[in-house]
């Protein structure tokens, strides 16, 4: 089976969609709520291609023989960069103050994008900090609900460590304890929904800037050839 | 041609971007063959002529720094947003989330000598929060960075003053 994106020709798989199928050629759509080992969810709508005048999570879209696509267009590039904007102002993302800055694909995404401003008023939301877990800390002033760590835990790790509480606007990511805290849940250290996190939010405890600055992921090299944190 | 007249300033910023402004070293003889410095903290001269550009670094976190912001804005041409604070907030922003009356109390009142929340009419008054500068005015321009590199001002002041959109190099675009 194959299809165009860009006038570029893939083969797929059976199965396939837009974005496995060009994750696999080396084909980089931008994705933050993405990951290889979990079903995809369609959360961050930034891996939106258009096919036939429709746009289309590719995440979640199916690849049909000889479909057409377009990833790489100006109208694609404002919404995703739009969207990246939203994202920034809707938690508290202080580049400068952030251990994962350098390593963080939100950041990474914002510099593919030549993201210069944040566009829309910041929300300076009051977000906790959960420092209750002995090995690692939550930093929820970064969290963008790609929901990943939920994902993990639940399908990778199966401990349900993480849950989304609240509705609309009110929603966010929180541990699922009965106090709502990480140390009261079976969550470990060396779970998958650890190491899954595109931003910021789990910080190890006892570690903290070893790469220095100039030689992080991302300083080094665009997230298309850089590849995601969470791989 | 004429030099075209630059002013900057550092409002609720730590004087950073300023630093490495200097930190062009030998190509700010360069960068003065392009522009006539008019008020900044480099000149020391306080009073402010029409300016081309404008050179906002930091926030507005009490209402001088939104007066200078407003007076930034009548005399310049093109105003800009550059660094951090000026483009989200930065820092000082840490404090936006806690309520004002909450972050003076545990200053001012709580555990110290001689409690009591400064209150001089020299000192201007505090904001709520710190916003970043195209919350208080129209902002033609950014320049992200904590700090933006030398190399990243020099060719951000290249491209404004030749009209050319900014673009920086990847190596030159960072938030930190």
């Amino acid at each position: 089976m194959r299809f165009v994106i860009d006038g570029m020709t893939i083969e797929a798989q059976a199965g396939d969609t837009i974005l496995t199928a060009c994750r696999r050629a080396g084909y980089y759509i931008p994705h933050l709520c993405f990951h290889g080992d979990l079903p995809a969810q369609g959360n961050c709508r930034l891996c939106l291609v258009e096919s036939k005048g429709r746009l289309l999570p590719s995440c979640l879209t199916k690849v049909t023989d000889g479909m057409e696509v377009a990833s790489a267009t100006e109208q694609l590039h404002t919404l995703r960069l739009r969207l990246t904007q939203m994202l920034f102002v809707e938690g508290n993302h202080i580049c400068p103050s952030c251990e994962a800055s350098g390593n963080c694909m939100l950041q990474a995404l914002g510099y593919r994008l030549g993201l210069l401003d944040n566009h829309y008023p910041q929300f300076f939301p009051r977000r906790p900090l959960d420092a209750s877990h002995p090995q690692m800390i939550l930093d929820f002033n970064r969290c963008i609900q790609c929901q990943l760590c939920v994902r993990a835990s639940d399908q990778l790790d199966q401990k349900h460590a993480f849950v989304v509480a609240g509705r609309g606007g009110e929603a966010h990511i929180t541990a699922s304890s009965s106090n709502g805290q990480l140390g009261s849940t079976s969550f470990a250290a060396t779970d998958h929904a650890a190491g899954i996190c595109p931003v910021g939010v789990f910080l190890g405890k006892g570690v903290g800037y070893v790469t220095p600055i100039g030689e992080r992921r991302y300083d080094r090299a665009d997230i298309a050839q850089a590849g995601d944190r969470n791989a | 041609m004429p030099k075209a007249r630059l002013a900057t300033v550092s409002l609720a910023g730590c004087f950073g971007c300023h630093m490495s402004l200097l930190d062009l070293d030998e190509a700010l003889f360069e960068l003065a063959e392009l522009v006539e410095v008019d008020r900044s903290p480099l000149t020391d001269i306080r009073t402010m002529n029409d300016c081309d550009i404008g050179f906002i670094e930091g926030g507005c976190a009490n209402e001088d720094n939104v007066h200078v912001a407003r007076l930034f804005r009548k005399k310049c041409r093109l105003v800009c947003a550059v660094g951090a604070c000026a483009v989200t907030g930065g820092i000082p922003a840490l404090r936006n989330n806690i309520p004002l009356a909450e972050l003076l109390a545990t200053s001012y009142l709580q555990d110290v000598v001689d409690p009591g929340i400064p209150n001089d009419p020299e000192l201007p008054m505090l904001l709520d929060k710190v916003y970043p500068i195209h919350e208080v005015i129209r902002v033609d321009h950014t320049l992200p960075g904590c700090p933006p590199s030398a190399q990243a001002i020099a060719l951000f002041v290249k491209q404004l003053l030749a009209h050319e959109p900014v673009s920086l190099p990847y190596k030159e675009l960072h938030y930190d």
